[in-house]
């Protein structure tokens, strides 16, 4: 695929925007450091909301810009490559794709575009992503419904304004009808949200509902209908995550190939080593394809394309093999310093394993394109 | 009954007394092994029983010679010994750079008085050693290593700086490799102890990825070092050195595999609902268990005199590649619950943070790069390897 003129000015501007406001130490390192409870920087969205990127993928009549999963994977790669701590994934692209169309993105779309709005996705139950398990009960209470059961790895749950849970109105367990999706406003009666920092400093909750009341006009399109919107929100998703691990898995081995530039041994630059040569040439050709295969992805959906779903599951799958080669082998070839917590390249190994998990991890996706 | 049985009965007979009950479940963590030392605070009163019945028996050291504070055990009886100890689950009494890295070398090296000086000490867990090797510009490459030692007549003086000392904030001892020479690169080096407390030593701690911080950088300035305490000839100490590393890399070879539980990862791991993670633990088993087997096997030819002098390279790389995958694969069964970094239920992180201190594995004591390095040039003897 060939970037369009539009497209890479957007790269360019996003790749400046994040490698100058976006960095680790201005960002990650920083809000790590003094132990904020969000783990992002609400300063960094509200400059993001300028520039328009909240909105990215917001209708252009309802004043976002428009664009599609190629845009947001462009975006995704440059925050990969920086490690830049921000709701972006979970609120521009998952909720944003979740809500498109329905009634409550009348009412949420606004905060999103100014900023000061930030979105969660509730989907799984257990350690695993398994999304037709969904167990958590909503049932018909009052002249709504009330939410019960529990949700964990909900990034930003804690610091959300909207979740946007994913529960069972009807079917069972394994099935992918009978699933409907709520738009829940943090302040809803009968929740508790146990905020969890993860390995690599970002925060993520778990989430328990007891007969959380709901109005009935929180339903994201239809009640048992939920499972479209669910799929659509997880492949925008999961390209963005897998575009997202790319950037990692580039902006670790960039470090790395500095580094066996620089650092000396037997008289030599580490970089002279044909082992580490052959290794390194090895991995640029890895991530060249998970590249590929990761805006493959995003041009299918955008072009709605019924090969897209299963494209989502092979770049998700190969991002985060990938992505883990690159950060392991970035790790070893710094060699000690690559293990202390002062340098960052330990930083993208944390990044990446957390990144794998969501929305499924590789195995996951690659039981999913055997099943396709 | 022959006098191995005899031995047997004998000792679980004694470990049955002596052994206490909390030191037969299994370590929780890294921060349940018992380092001894001046400084070390004992988790329990069993641990420091357990260390002390242990010490006075020799039996932290089954095979060293008793006069210098071993068992004086046959290679036959060191095995039973452990047999036993494995057969009531009991956790090794003292783990120590004395026992599995020093020890060795000064059996070999070290003068009579040396050896009865220290060798005691070390098996009773009295002194915490560390090791300082590896210098800012020599890590691979440690024949490059700066830290300057002169002759002063009556003492060494030391100057340099180490890094990555695993534990120097803790140890008591070092021992160290100093340039005594710069006439030729491996010809100027000698090996040293000295106690950490001399003057002008200074440590600073080093935060790991992990977040727990078990090394230091090390600084000498004008360390006064007796005379006696350079271990084998002044300027040969590269010898001493190599001999160590060999030990070093047997021993981080069986980290965390083969030795203690023989339960498989794939019975640690109770029930895998993914069947490509349940098939890439099935394969990490077989690949598990051979190589428990080749560590039984390579053990009884050092015990032999029978293995090649680069063998512990080969083991090391085999044995921290396996464990590194080990722990990518209890990640993966883990899944976002192995990913919390300090909440309760996942007891503080544990899964993530030694997932993240096996990386250090293929690096410390040598990187995997290396270890190839040397099975190629030494055992492959390939050509300008
Ligand atoms: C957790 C931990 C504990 C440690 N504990 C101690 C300790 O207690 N005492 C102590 O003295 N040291 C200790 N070390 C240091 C350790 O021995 C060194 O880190 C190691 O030898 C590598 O050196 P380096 O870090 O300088 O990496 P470098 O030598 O700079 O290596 C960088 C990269 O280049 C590669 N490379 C270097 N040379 C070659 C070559 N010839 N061919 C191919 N590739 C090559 C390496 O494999 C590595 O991938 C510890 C290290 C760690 C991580």
């Amino acid at each position: 695929m060939i970037l369009t003129d539009d497209q890479r000015q957007l790269a360019d501007m996003t790749r400046t925007f994040m490698g100058e406001e976006g960095t680790i130490k201005k960002q990650l390192r920083h809000w790590r450091d003094i132990g904020c409870k969000d783990g992002f920087g609400h300063g960094l969205w509200k400059q993001m909301a300028e520039l328009g990127l909240t909105g990215l993928a917001i209708p252009e009549e309802e004043g976002g810009l428009g664009l599609g999963t190629t845009e947001a994977a462009l975006v995704m790669e440059e925050v990969g490559r920086n490690l830049t701590p921000s709701p972006f994934l979970t609120t521009s692209i998952v909720a944003v794709e979740a809500l498109k169309g329905s009634e409550q993105g009348k009412r949420w779309f606004p905060g999103i575009l100014s900023g000061d709005t930030i979105a969660a996705f509730a989907i799984d139950e257990g350690p695993h992503h398994r999304p037709r398990q969904i167990a958590l009960e909503a049932k018909r209470s009052g002249n709504g419904f009330a939410l019960s059961g529990s949700k964990q790895f909900v990034v930003h749950g804690a610091s959300a304004d909207l979740l946007i849970v994913a529960a069972r109105t009807g079917g069972s367990a394994g099935e992918s009808k009978g699933l409907t999706l709520f738009a829940v406003p943090r302040d809803a009666a009968g929740m508790t949200v146990e905020n969890v920092a993860l390995a690599d400093a970002s925060k993520a909750a778990r989430i328990t509902f007891e007969g959380t009341q709901i109005d009935a006009d929180a339903v994201i399109g239809e009640v048992d209908g939920g499972w479209e919107p669910l799929r659509r929100a997880m492949r925008a998703g999961r390209t963005g995550a897998a575009a997202e691990l790319v950037g990692v898995a580039a902006g670790a081995s960039a470090m790395t190939v500095d580094y066996l530039k620089q650092r000396k041994q037997f008289g030599k630059l580490i970089g002279e080593f044909q082992v580490l040569q052959h290794r390194a040439a090895h991995l640029f050709g890895e991530i060249e394809i998970a590249r590929a295969a990761t805006f493959k992805a995003a041009e299918l959906l955008d072009r709605g394309d019924e090969r897209a779903g299963v494209m989502t599951h092979v770049a998700k799958a190969k991002a985060g093999r990938v992505s883990a080669l690159a950060v392991q082998e970035a790790v070893q070839m710094h060699g000690g310093i690559g293990m202390t917590d002062e340098h960052d390249i330990g930083l993208y190994m944390k990044r990446e394993k957390v990144l794998d998990a969501l929305f499924g991890d590789a195995n996951y996706h690659a039981r999913m394109v055997q099943a396709a | 009954m022959s006098d191995l049985a005899q031995f047997r009965a004998d000792t679980r007979a004694w470990l049955e007394v002596n052994c206490p009950a909390e030191m037969r479940t299994p370590m929780r963590s890294e921060d349940d092994a018992c380092w001894g030392g001046r400084h070390f605070k004992f988790q329990s009163e069993a641990q420091e029983r357990w260390m002390r019945v242990m010490g006075e028996k020799g039996w932290t050291v089954p095979d060293w010679p008793a006069a210098y504070g071993g068992g004086g055990l046959s290679a036959a009886e060191t095995k039973v010994l452990k047999e036993e100890m494995r057969a009531i689950g009991a956790r090794s009494p003292l783990s120590s750079f004395g026992i599995s890295m020093l020890g060795p070398a000064l059996l070999k090296y070290g003068t009579e008085e040396q050896k009865s000086r220290f060798l005691p000490e070390i098996a009773r867990g009295e002194i915490r050693w560390c090791q300082g090797y590896s210098e800012p510009g020599a890590g691979s490459d440690l024949a490059g290593l700066q830290t300057k030692c002169e002759d002063m007549g009556d003492h060494w003086l030391v100057n340099g700086q180490k890094v990555w000392t695993s534990y120097a904030d803790q140890a008591d001892w070092i021992f160290c490799l100093v340039r005594t020479s710069t006439e030729t690169k491996h010809g100027g080096i000698s090996f040293l102890l000295f106690d950490m407390e001399s003057e002008g030593v200074s440590t600073k701690p080093i935060l790991l990825i992990s977040g727990y911080s078990p090394f230091c950088e090390t600084f000498f300035d004008d360390v006064k070092v007796p005379k006696d305490q350079v271990v084998g000839e002044v300027n040969k100490g590269w010898d001493v050195a190599k001999y160590l590393l060999g030990h070093e890399r047997e021993m981080i070879s069986g980290m965390g595999l083969g030795s203690g539980s023989s339960r498989t990862l794939a019975q640690s791991l109770g029930e895998i609902d993914d069947p490509v993670l349940a098939a890439d633990v099935a394969l990490f088993d077989v690949d598990a268990l051979a190589f428990a087997a080749m560590s039984e096997h390579f053990i009884d030819q050092l015990k032999a005199g029978e293995a090649h002098p680069a063998m512990p390279s080969m083991m090391k790389y085999a044995g921290t590649e396996l464990n590194k995958k080990r722990h990518e694969l209890i990640m993966a069964a883990g899944g976002s619950d192995a990913l919390e970094w300090d909440s309760e239920r996942s007891r503080g992180g544990k899964a993530a943070r030694e997932w993240l201190r096996t990386k250090a594995n293929s690096i410390e004591g040598g990187t995997s790069e290396v270890q190839l390095g040397i099975v190629a040039k030494h055992i492959l003897r390939l050509p300008g390897a």
